[in-house]
């Protein structure tokens, strides 16, 4: 499944980009998405679980932003949101437009990450009293 | 600890693209224009492919890389044209990405080719995403397919810089209305240029190589992606 990759994909590099700042785990992958990225979100959303598992971002949030598809229209002279990928005409004017200005972004804008916190032992269990960093 | 937020701004495909944009100044640098062919399977790109080989052998230096899941028929059948051609076996990846074309290309001279075809594995969703360093995308779609086609696929009919319609010779025995696919390509993608083309018969062939012969003559522009491909 393509989205399966993709998933996989934002979860690699996000366990990278955590690792490199210090952190340990990934707690919320913010994503941007427009309608022309070929990733639907859906999918995307259902591939999550499973490319998180055993990996630092494993039970990470997948906060999705909807980026809308805008084009500019050269008649106009002003950019246009266009309500579907499958009729490019402006809808103000009604021309074509092929001019994309956002829409197409498949990008991972942030990450929220966290170190390990440590427990203290409740109840009575023998051996160990462990104390955080 | 509590979490703490961290800017990226990365495209996921950002490793993709670098190695896309990687391949695109290598071709450039060997002087070959390289050519995507996208389509559902069975829309005719290895049959038009073969056609072209065949057309362009003995005036041009033309090869293939052909993309498939299994098997090397296509490549063999490819190969018969006397052109150079490599298979690509992805196993189960549903599309060619940079690194598959820039591993298939290791040991090949670039400079002893002057168009370089990529036959993209049969699949109109997920090749749209992955830059090639190609310096044309070329989206197929057959008669036989529905003239709304482009309508059901709008983001790879996005990408592309060229729309080719194949089996031609066919049009008439489906009943198949030229110009509502025209119209669809164009609802999708204002402008884009529509060749209409049969491998067997050969209609359209010679518009369709002026085209890829174009490219060769500086039709191109190597610094940026054709029309379509980001790079977030």
């Amino acid at each position: 499944m393509h989205e399966l990759s993709i998933a996989m994909s934002l979860v690699e590099r996000a366990s990278e980009e955590a690792e490199r700042r210090g952190g340990c785990r990934v707690e919320a992958v913010y994503l941007r998405l427009g309608p022309l990225s070929g990733v639907v979100e859906d999918a995307l959303r259902f591939s999550w679980d499973l490319a998180t598992e055993g990996t630092p971002a494993a039970g990470a949030r997948l906060e999705i932003e909807r980026v809308p598809l805008v084009v500019r229209c050269p008649r106009c002279a002003a950019e246009r949101e266009l309500p579907s990928v499958q009729l490019f005409r402006c809808p103000a004017c009604g021309g074509p437009v092929d001019e994309v200005v956002s829409g197409r972004e498949l990008e991972l804008r942030a990450l929220e990450i966290s170190d390990p916190i440590t427990h203290r032992e409740e109840g009575s269990v023998a051996g160990e009293d462990r104390r955080g960093p | 600890m509590p979490a703490r937020i961290v800017e990226v701004r990365e495209g996921v495909l950002k490793k993709n693209d670098l190695l896309a944009r990687e391949l695109r100044a290598r071709f450039g640098a060997a002087g070959v224009a390289v050519v995507n062919l996208v389509s559902s399977p069975g829309s005719g790109k290895t049959a038009l492919l073969e056609r072209t080989l065949s057309a362009l052998s003995g005036r041009f230096r033309a090869g293939a890389l052909v993309g498939d899941l299994a098997t090397d028929n296509d490549a063999r059948r490819l190969a018969a044209t006397g052109a150079p051609v490599r298979q690509i076996t992805t196993g189960t990846v549903c599309h060619l990405d940079a690194e598959m074309v820039g591993r298939a290309l290791d040991g090949w001279d670039l400079a002893g080719l002057d168009l370089l075809f990529l036959e993209n594995v049969g699949n109109l969703v997920c090749p749209s995403s992955y830059d090639l360093g190609e310096s044309l995308r070329a989206v197929l779609f057959s008669v036989t397919e529905g003239e709304d086609k482009p309508l059901k696929y709008p983001t790879i009919y996005n990408s592309a810089d060229l729309a080719v319609l194949t089996k031609v010779d066919l049009a008439e025995a489906v009943g198949f209305d030229r110009a509502a696919a025209r119209e669809a390509v164009d609802r999708v993608r204002p402008g884009l240029e529509i060749l209409e083309t049969s491998a067997r018969t050969g209609e359209g062939i010679d518009a369709w190589l002026d085209r890829l012969t174009g490219l060769l003559a500086g039709g191109r522009d190597e610094e940026r992606p054709a029309a379509g491909r980001a790079s977030a």
